[in-house]
């Protein structure tokens, strides 16, 4: 299971991760849609497989985040240690970019949620 | 008579109470914010611990707005449907041709069975209790469809068909103001909205979907005393020839339609049964004979910007004559 997760690094990539998942299925369910509404497929019936699938990439897009989160959180050191780590020391700067990581994560996570939203409750496209 | 907090449509009932959700929950959290931060400011108080400080501002902060936010887009999405009813909109067994023009409304009335469609113009008359689809067009610039009592607005743009449905519930006479600054006279372009019974309703529009334009070449209608000859319909009466013929003679007629008759302009709004309508020039004046004869002399006093030219060529009776004709007719 260990072997699974990526080993602790010291990249800027890792707090780039969540809000890059985040962009991606923003742009995804729009240009999704839009498409689908333009070409006419926009009955209740026709969206349903559509908003089906949707609804199973944003689960997929969550994950992502969730896991993002995790490693965040283990650079963070499990919480063991409190903020700001502020102090001009390695420790502290790995600690730091941990917990923006971590929010960060959190932002996107309900953002991701948000922008999802709409395919619980519009079944149709509108003319 | 405008006015969102005064629903009498089921789409304005259901943004009126998302007005009044938002904001008795925005006051509650308002006051709680201040509370907070009356009780925060209080002097002589010992700090809180660094894990009470940041208890609340997981709570206050990320977790309570987080929540809240939910709610509100959640309810403002499930309100969708109702808002904005996508589906029921394509059932809708009346639909209307809107289109707005510089500074007035065309509306089009579809034929039904035996009965022929027809244009009007500045006032809307729909059925209690049915949905009715609108077709939404601009004829020159952007403008917006709003009744404020029965739902939602929509913009009218140039090029572009944009669709609504409104649903009334209670009887009435409503305005309807244009809701995109349109140009000088944006302001007065006004729309009334006339919410009638069915049978009320189905009598109106039987009415005037049965004065149809008359053919210049017809030849059984009688030629009018006075005038320079224009053909009527067999049933104007004489003080109406007499208008008619002064509507004709001053070249109302190259813009104006009067249904039953020849008169059949299509720059300008249609006259038809003008009298029955509850404002003139577009919710600009009150329907009065004098209001109508000093628009007709100086239409751009009432409507700067308007593209009828003034008349003040017209004699004051036959003017008088006149809108009393338009006011009575047919």
């Amino acid at each position: 299971m260990r072997s699974f997760i990526p080993r602790e690094i010291e990249t800027l990539w890792t707090l780039f991760t969540a809000p890059v998942v985040w962009a991606f299925h923003f742009v995804v369910c729009y240009v999704v849609m839009a498409i689908a509404c333009a070409k006419g497929s926009g009955s209740i019936e026709g969206l349903m497989g559509l908003r089906l699938f949707l609804g199973g990439f944003t689960l997929f897009c969550l994950l992502l985040i969730v896991g993002s989160a995790y490693l965040a959180w283990r650079q963070w050191g499990f919480g063991t240690d409190t903020p700001p780590h502020d102090a001009p020391t390695r420790q502290e700067r790995q600690l730091f970019q941990g917990f923006a990581t971590l929010l960060l994560s959190g932002l996107s996570f309900i953002s991701v949620v948000f922008v999802a939203l709409p395919l619980l409750f519009i079944p149709a496209c509108m003319p | 008579m405008q006015s969102a907090l005064d629903p009498a449509g089921v789409e304005a009932q259901a943004v009126y109470w998302l007005f009044w959700i938002c904001v008795i929950g925005g006051a509650i959290i308002w006051v709680g914010v201040m509370a907070v931060l009356f009780y925060a400011g209080r002097g002589g108080r010992e700090a809180i611990s660094q894990k009470a400080g940041q208890r609340i501002i997981l709570i206050g902060g990320v977790l309570f707005p987080t929540v809240v936010l939910a709610a509100l887009l959640s309810y403002a999405l499930w309100l969708m449907p109702t808002v904005r009813p996508v589906t029921a909109q394509a059932n809708s067994r009346l639909t209307l041709d809107v289109t707005s023009e510089q500074f007035w409304w065309r509306i089009a009335y579809p034929p039904e069975g035996d009965l022929p469609g027809f244009e009007t113009a500045n006032e809307i008359r729909l059925p209690l209790g049915e949905r009715v689809g609108f077709r939404l067009h601009a004829a020159d610039v952007i403008h917006s469809f709003w009744v404020p009592a029965l739902g939602g607005k929509m913009d009218m743009i140039p090029g572009r068909t944009n669709f609504l449905s409104l649903e009334a519930t209670r009887p009435g006479l409503y305005r309807a103001p244009c809701a995109e600054f349109c140009g000088t006279s944006h302001a007065v372009m006004g729309l009334t909205v006339v919410v009638m019974e069915q049978s009320a309703f189905d009598a109106w529009r039987k009415a005037q979907a049965q004065l149809q334009p008359v053919a210049a070449a017809s030849g059984t209608a009688p030629r009018p005393a006075t005038g320079n000859g224009p053909v009527v319909a067999a049933d104007q009466t004489d003080r109406g020839q007499d208008g008619l013929a002064i509507f004709q003679r001053h070249g109302c007629a190259a813009c104006h339609a009067l249904r039953g008759t020849t008169a059949q302009g299509k720059i300008g709004p249609d006259l038809t049964r003008l009298g029955e309508r509850a404002t003139l020039a577009a919710g600009a004046l009150p329907n009065t004979q004098e209001a109508l004869a000093a628009f007709i002399r100086n239409p751009q006093k009432a409507k700067p910007g308007a593209l009828m030219p003034a008349f003040p060529m017209i004699p004051p009776e036959e003017l008088a004559t006149l809108a009393d004709y338009l006011r009575a007719s047919p």
